[in-house]
């Protein structure tokens, strides 16, 4: 079948089987930031945004993402070099194999909750994975990011 | 893992019907589960493009549809306000916010889980499915029901005016529950207190000694007392058993604790205790 959506705003118009996964489909397409972990849904590690909400591409049929928008972490790459200094002033990973879904997920955390506590990123952030920071220099990195933001909105809107 | 042979998008209800008579056809909900499977699909049923993804709310129910993600119905707060934060509690410890965005009220419910934190949660409340061919039948007597080829649309809760709570028990974060337990204390006078995870399909736990009549009008030792005698039936009368989670007998002591602590949250204690 076909199936026609924007991936990073760019239209995609491609041919796809009924039972093919966004995750596979989406790696077909050079999105290789989107990572194949746990595939029981479970991980996050698969995190993309379809019409601006994180959700777990390994699950998702391709088929459902017909005249979607489709972000990868391909296409907030400005964003995530911002966020990744953050990750990387706080030791916060070792591997870094859970980065793209996890920085996928806090964009979309951003959107949606104003000025969050650290139990609301905490419980935000539950379904991503990391199996070798513990989460210390990630929560402290998020803090940070956020508070920077925060920061520069501030001198915006006073200028 | 799953396999579909062909993937339809449906116009309209009548459509998904008559495709779902097949018994290799299946609807679709969030396919969090069933992608954990190793089924062969002939036909996958898609309801998204019917509108089904929208919460209504008047002055006697919410009406929600079947697409409806957990996520939507966690963060409803017409769904907050009317479960003074139960509806919230039941939901957000289901694996992360993505998952919560993929999973539906309807893949949830027409599953009728053993697992389901969402199901304990609506069995307490005053609640009815809407099937496309059996109508509206209450959600009690669904969960009952042999799984059959109908379309659930919705599903329906009437505004009882109730003092709501829900507990549940993990092992670890984010994992099934070992236990859950939702309570409703309706203002006319009704309790109705729910056990999920035990692991069997949530059940309600009837109080057909009446330990629980106008628990609200109590007094604060005689709820306690209450809550107490409650939990101890509902550890004699319901049905637990043993899984890789826990053992039958731990969970027969948990209910005890959790159905006492869940009445009175409802009734106005902090957390229970």
């Amino acid at each position: 079948m076909e199936i026609k959506f924007w991936l990073n705003g760019r239209k995609i118009q491609t041919e796809i089987k009924a039972d093919t996964l966004l995750l596979d489909l989406l790696r077909e397409k050079e999105c290789y930031s989107v990572k194949r972990g746990c595939e029981t849904a479970n991980c996050g590690l698969c995190t993309v945004l379809v019409e601006e909400k994180p959700v777990l591409s390994c699950s998702t049929l391709a088929a459902r993402v017909q005249e979607k928008h489709v972000v990868t972490l391909e296409g907030l790459q400005d964003k995530a070099e911002e966020f990744g200094r953050f990750l990387a002033g706080e030791g916060a990973e070792q591997c870094g194999f859970c980065n793209p879904g996890f920085i996928m997920n806090i964009f979309a955390m951003e959107k949606e909750l104003s000025d969050p506590t650290e139990e609301e990123i905490n419980e935000y952030l539950a379904g991503n994975l990391c199996r070798c920071s513990g989460f210390m220099g990630q929560t402290r990195s998020i803090l940070k990011y956020l508070e920077y933001k925060k920061s520069q909105k501030e001198k915006g809107e006073g200028e | 893992m799953i396999k579909i042979r062909e993937y339809v998008k449906v116009k309209n209800l009548e459509e998904a019907y008559q495709l779902n008579q097949k018994k290799s056809s299946c609807v679709l909900g969030g396919m969090v589960w069933l992608k954990m499977g190793s089924r062969n699909v002939g036909t996958a049923i898609d309801l998204s493009g019917l509108g089904l993804d929208s919460i209504e709310e008047d002055q006697n129910e919410f009406r929600i549809g079947a697409m409806v993600s957990l996520r939507d119905l966690e963060t409803d707060k017409g769904l907050e306000q009317y479960t003074h934060g139960a509806m919230k509690e039941s939901l957000r410890h289901i694996v992360g916010v993505q998952f919560r965005n993929c999973a539906t009220v309807g893949g949830s419910i027409f599953g009728r889980f053993g697992f389901s934190d969402v199901l304990t949660m609506f069995l307490a409340m005053d609640s009815y499915v809407e099937l496309y061919k059996g109508g509206i039948i209450p959600l009690e007597e669904f969960v009952g029901m042999k799984r059959d080829r109908d379309i659930l649309v919705r599903v329906i809760v009437k505004k009882r005016p109730a003092s709501m709570a829900y507990i549940s028990q993990r092992n670890s974060s984010t994992d099934f529950p070992v236990l859950a337990c939702a309570v409703s204390l309706f203002h006319d006078g009704e309790a109705r207190v729910t056990a999920g995870a035990c692991p069997y399909k949530a059940v309600r736990v009837k109080d057909e000694k009446g330990y629980l009549k106008d628990f609200l009008k109590k007094s604060r030792e005689e709820r306690e007392k209450a809550a107490a005698d409650f939990g101890k039936y509902a550890k004699e009368h319901v049905r637990t058993g043993s899984n890789m989670r826990a053992s039958a007998e731990y969970r027969s002591h948990l209910i005890m604790v959790l159905v006492k602590r869940a009445l009175l949250q409802a009734g106005g204690g902090e957390n229970g205790n």
